[in-house]
């Protein structure tokens, strides 16, 4: 009985210990966080002069506005998760700091993000929002971090008629099995198609025309792949292989044997830094030479911290967070990025930007934007959206206009080429896409 | 019904199903009766799996995958091919129950350790399976407009109509699990557990009992998968993995292995547990997400095998009754 | 590739990851033998090892940057002082889990080893975050060419290391009386206890010597592949795999096991399709299993009355 004494002791004691000493990044005051004005960018919306504010029940005075969020914390999509969950608690510090949402009854509302944690599983997902819909009365979604999370609540707040933003990339999410769109359902990331477009026109400036692919057998890679083989054949592009592993996995050179055996003029990698770092440098250790061009799943500095000398010459498809410093001033997402750059880093005091937060960032700001319009009202948030209202939003994944047959809403000119050159990243114009790869 | 063998078990029965039907009317809003619905789902698989587990002594580390087996046919039937969903849910059950039992033939000539393993090798076929069959199983994403439970013009839409339909059905399985076990096929099996020579030798079929229970145990675990997607109306590869699996077995050992009422109280525990961190923890500290969650539920699940090593039930009439006897020995002294 | 280059290069590929299956194996065989509990937080071990190890040789923010550790000892020290850690957790897991559970069932054990492994995840996590660390490259050097076969300095790193343990681990067991006492542990516990050997203390160190096992597994392969907070858990599920292939109470077993199960793999990914990787290996020890019911080596599985 002594020893299951102490046994309850030191559980209670380890729980208490490393709960109250791990509290994490969303508790830390962001001192550094500049108190600038709500950081709704001038160009997002225009007015709301069609939507009649007498229709609204007005809201009480200091009314707080809800919105509900699900990202996988824990879970093989965590790496995604937790900087989108740590951007939207950024965010709703940062519009809360400056007074709050200025809200179409002329009142000021307090923003509060609920955010929740689906543990990567389309059941939890359904169940966390149902949560937040239910119990906390959110009238607005944003979730989840993973495709088939994203697809379960979408069913959902189909039935519920609440609106969804994804931060995931699968095009079913927003498309019905009938190529429509669905009502409810938004996203932020861009899909793979416009990916695949650039690495097209790579490979046809390179004139290159048979090339082998490798990818994660998930819902990121299979989506990819998709994209790749619909695309890159239209393009006048072979693809000679198509091989897969699994998340987790540890040894790439079966596969990688395999593909060096066709002799491919490129390599196209559909994968995450956990596994994209480990293939491309077993790809590199068994001599590959010819151009490796991976798409927008390695966009972080994970991937270079991991594949060290190996991510040299490596070239993929980005939007232009990575590389906003190289872009002209001219373009209108520069100040943005910027600023997210420079407010993430200081919020979470120094992790690395990945663009997963930034599809966070994309989606809480036009949430944001549309309650301030027209309010804490469901079917209103939703015409909003639907509605053509998001118009050239500025975002960091790229200059949004959501139509009701398109529920995405980023063009393939929102992507950049990037080759990773001495450990950082380096812009590619179009026109010289012949004379990259430029380190062996 | 006749087969309630102590009648404590006919009144426990009665006292259960008449809290479970006026529940919803103290539940403030569908969340709440989600969670009920999850905990009625898991209450059918362990209460296969603890027959399998508890009686029989067999493991399954992959019963995850009659459950998605159940949902897949379910959902295929009935939004791809058109069959009305009950027929496509008894269509499923059968289906799934042939597909158990040719497995079972193998698989349970398999003991222990390498039962363990094989079962686990077939959750993880499954969903790589799953994952690459895409023109059936829509891949990675899953299945989804799978049409909503209907009888006729009766369509099962809201939770709570779900919530008594699951529960109607968790009961009906509890009520034929707690016959089973208490019939001769219930004894046979348990002698099984004990030693299957020995239950040879008094002449039981060892190898036809073990088939049957396995097989029932995946017919349950079907009729659950079914439910499932009735009332959520898509499953994908990540429902159905491996973790589920080893969450099923978490349930049925924190319930009480040996026991059909076990079952229910694991899927409540498990199921309530998980969703009351997520409510409770982030107002006992600020900030707490699923970090802190996940920590909370392994800590807490190490605790009670401590303190319960029998599980709720058994343990805990266990240790009831220590208590009971410990004060009457004091009174005694006195 | 010529098709011998081809064959060499993927069952190269497959020693090294058998190696590291065969070194989670041989974590999974000691607790085992010694206790009878399968301990479901073995893959932890090796996935603390390795952060652990990368945590004390190079910079590194944990706790959400609310801490930076920079000690940047030598990498062989880092290491040691990793593998010494990690078998102190194994250490503390057995006598505030396993032991404060006396009495219990052995499911009821594996249960808490559940829970423990969940448990340390979320530690992890909370500690590490999501990102993957990477150790750098124990030696320094260009991949070996042989046959037209490329082979990674890094992987003959891999392979020694799990010959070295194997050897070292049969003259502790043979010629050693911590050694011999923990098998007569594994071979009769009660037998044992009647000999006079504190069985508990067997216990504890058997969860130290594997915790240590496990965790070495975890370091060799830093450098070739990132480990993260979630990387133990597919780790845990092939080295018990192997562990069962090889008898779950074989050390010899276990490696043998491993290194199956990494060939085929290898070479079911290179020659049949990578897609379905996982499904040949379990798929072709299923059939060895069907054919042979005790594992590649140890004990007749019929007489091995269900265990868990």
């Amino acid at each position: 009985m002594k020893s299951r004494n102490s046994a309850l002791l030191m559980a209670i004691a380890m729980l208490v210990a490393t709960i109250a000493a791990c509290a994490p990044a969303p508790t830390p005051a962001p001192t550094a966080a500049p108190p600038t004005a709500a950081p709704k960018p001038a160009v997002t919306t225009a007015p709301a002069a069609t939507v009649a504010p007498t229709a609204v029940p007005a809201p009480v005075a200091g009314d707080v506005y809800k919105i509900g969020f699900v990202s996988s914390v824990t879970g093989p999509v965590s790496s995604l998760g937790i900087p989108e969950r740590d951007t939207a608690l950024m965010l709703m510090d940062q519009i809360n700091k400056a007074g709050g949402i200025k809200g179409a009854d002329g009142k000021t509302h307090k923003l509060e993000i609920l955010t929740e944690d689906d543990a990567s599983d389309a059941s939890k997902a359904t169940l966390a929002a149902k949560k937040l819909v239910e119990q906390d009365k959110v009238v607005v979604l944003i979730g989840s971090s993973g495709s088939p999370a994203s697809i379960a609540m979408a069913d959902y707040v189909t039935a519920q008629k609440i609106p969804l933003i994804s931060m995931a990339s699968s095009s079913a999410i927003v498309t019905g099995a009938d190529g429509k769109e669905k009502q409810w359902v938004f996203k932020t990331p861009q899909t793979n198609a416009p990916v695949t477009e650039v690495q097209a026109d790579y490979f046809k400036a390179k004139g290159i025309t048979k090339v082998a692919s490798i990818g994660v057998n998930n819902a990121f890679g299979q989506d990819s792949r998709n994209a790749m083989k619909a695309l890159l054949p239209k393009a006048g592009i072979e693809v000679v292989a198509d091989e897969l592993f699994q998340p987790g996995d540890k040894d790439f050179t079966a596969q990688l044997t395999k593909i060096k055996g066709l002799n491919p003029q490129g390599l196209v990698i559909h994968a995450t830094a956990a596994e994209g770092a480990p293939l491309t440098v077993q790809a590199k250790q068994l001599g590959f030479t010819v151009p490796i061009v991976h798409n927008h799943g390695i966009g972080n500095i994970d991937f270079i911290n991991l594949a060290k000398e190996s991510a040299e010459g490596i070239l993929f498809p980005i939007g232009k967070l990575l590389t906003y410093q190289v872009l002209p001033d001219s373009d209108p997402q520069k100040p943005v990025l910027a600023k997210y750059v420079k407010d993430y880093t200081d919020y979470t005091k120094g992790k690395p930007i990945s663009t997963f937060g930034g599809h966070a960032w994309d989606a809480v700001m036009i949430a944001v934007n549309a309650l301030t319009e027209v309010g804490p009202d469901a079917a209103k948030l939703q015409a909003y959206f639907d509605g053509g209202k998001v118009k050239n939003f500025v975002g960091i994944s790229g200059v949004f206009n959501w139509t009701a047959s398109d529920h995405t809403g980023i063009a393939k000119e929102s992507l950049v080429l990037v080759e990773i050159k001495k450990g950082t990243w380096v812009y590619i114009p179009p026109a010289e896409y012949k004379n990259f790869p430029d380190v062996k | 019904m006749k087969r309630f063998s102590h009648s404590g078990n006919l009144i426990a029965w009665i006292i259960v199903a008449i809290i479970i039907a006026l529940l919803p009317l103290y539940l403030p809003n569908n969340y709440q009766v989600s969670i009920l619905i999850f905990v009625a789902l898991y209450t059918i698989l362990t209460m296969g799996l603890s027959l399998l587990m508890g009686y029989a002594g067999q493991i399954s580390l992959g019963h995850a995958v009659f459950y998605g087996m159940g949902g897949y046919a379910t959902g295929i039937l009935a939004a791809r091919l058109g069959v009305p969903t009950p027929l496509a849910m008894l269509i499923a059950a059968a289906l799934t129950g042939v597909v158990a039992f040719i497995v079972a033939i193998p698989m349970l000539r398999l003991r222990g350790n390498y039962l363990a393993m094989g079962t686990l090798g077939l959750n993880v076929i499954f969903v790589l399976f799953l994952t690459q069959q895409t023109d059936w199983t829509g891949g990675p994403n899953g299945l989804s407009n799978i049409p909503k439970l209907s009888v006729g013009d009766f369509v099962v839409k809201s939770d709570v109509q779900m919530y008594y339909v699951a529960w109607f059905a968790a009961l009906s399985i509890l009520a034929l699990s707690l016959n089973i076990v208490n019939s001769r096929f219930g004894r046979a099996l348990r002698a099984i557990h004990g030693s299957e020579i020995a239950a040879e030798m008094v002449g039981v079929d060892a190898a036809h009992y073990k088939t049957a229970v396995f097989t029932l145990s995946a017919i349950y675990a079907s009729i659950a998968g079914s439910l499932y997607v009735f009332w959520i109306g898509l499953i994908s590869p990540s429902v159905v993995s491996i973790n589920l699996s080893v969450e099923l077995v978490v349930m049925v050992a924190i319930g009480g292995l040996a026991s059909v009422w076990g079952a229910i109280f694991g899927a409540a525990a498990v199921t309530v547990l998980a969703e009351f961190l997520r409510n409770v923890l982030p107002q006992l500290l600020k900030g707490a997400s699923g970090e802190q969650e996940i920590i909370a539920f392994g800590i807490i699940l190490i605790v009670v095998m401590i303190f319960l090593p029998e599980g709720l039930t058994t343990g805990g009439l266990l240790r009831y009754r220590q208590w009971r006897a410990g004060r009457a020995m004091k009174n005694a002294s006195r | 590739m010529a098709l011998e280059s081809q064959i060499v290069q993927l069952l190269f590929a497959g020693i090294t990851v058998g190696s590291i299956y065969a070194l989670i194996a041989l974590g999974f065989v000691v607790i085992h033998n010694v206790t009878g509990i399968i301990n479901f937080a073995q893959g932890e071990f090796a996935m603390l090892g390795a952060l652990i190890a990368i945590t004390l040789s190079e910079k590194t923010a944990i706790f959400s940057r609310g801490m930076t550790v920079t000690l940047n000892l030598p990498l062989p020290l880092a290491i040691l002082a990793a593998v010494l850690i990690v078998s102190l957790i194994g250490m503390v897991l057995y006598q505030f889990a396993i032991r404060a559970a006396k009495g219990a069932s052995v499911v009821a054990l594996i249960i808490i080893t559940i829970g423990a492994s969940i448990a340390l995840r979320g530690f992890a996590l909370i500690m590490w975050g999501t990102d993957p660390f990477r150790l750098p490259n124990f030696t320094p050097g260009a991949p070996i060419q042989f046959m037209g076969a490329f082979l990674i300095l890094q992987n003959f790193w891999v392979i020694g290391t799990t010959l070295v343990i194997l050897v070292a681990l049969y003259f502790f067991f043979e010629r050693t009386m911590l050694g011999k006492a923990l098998r007569a542990c594994s071979i009769n516990r009660v037998a044992a206890r009647l000999m006079g050997i504190n069985t508990e203390r067997m216990a504890l160190f058997s969860f130290a010597l594997s915790a240590a096992i496990g965790a070495i597994g975890g370091i060799v392969i830093a450098p070739s592949t990132p480990m993260a907070y979630e990387s133990g858990g597919l780790l845990g599920l092939k080295g018990f795999v192997a562990a069962i292939m090889g008898g779950m109470n074989s050390a010899v077993g276990a490696v043998i096991g491993g290194l199956v199960l990494g060939i085929v793999e290898a070479l079911g990914a290179g020659f049949i399709s990578s897609a379905y990787k996982d499904a040949i290996a379990f798929i072709m020890l299923f059939a060895i299993l069907a054919a042979r019911l005790s594992g590649l080596l140890g004990e007749d599985a019929k007489q091995q009355e269900s265990g868990v």
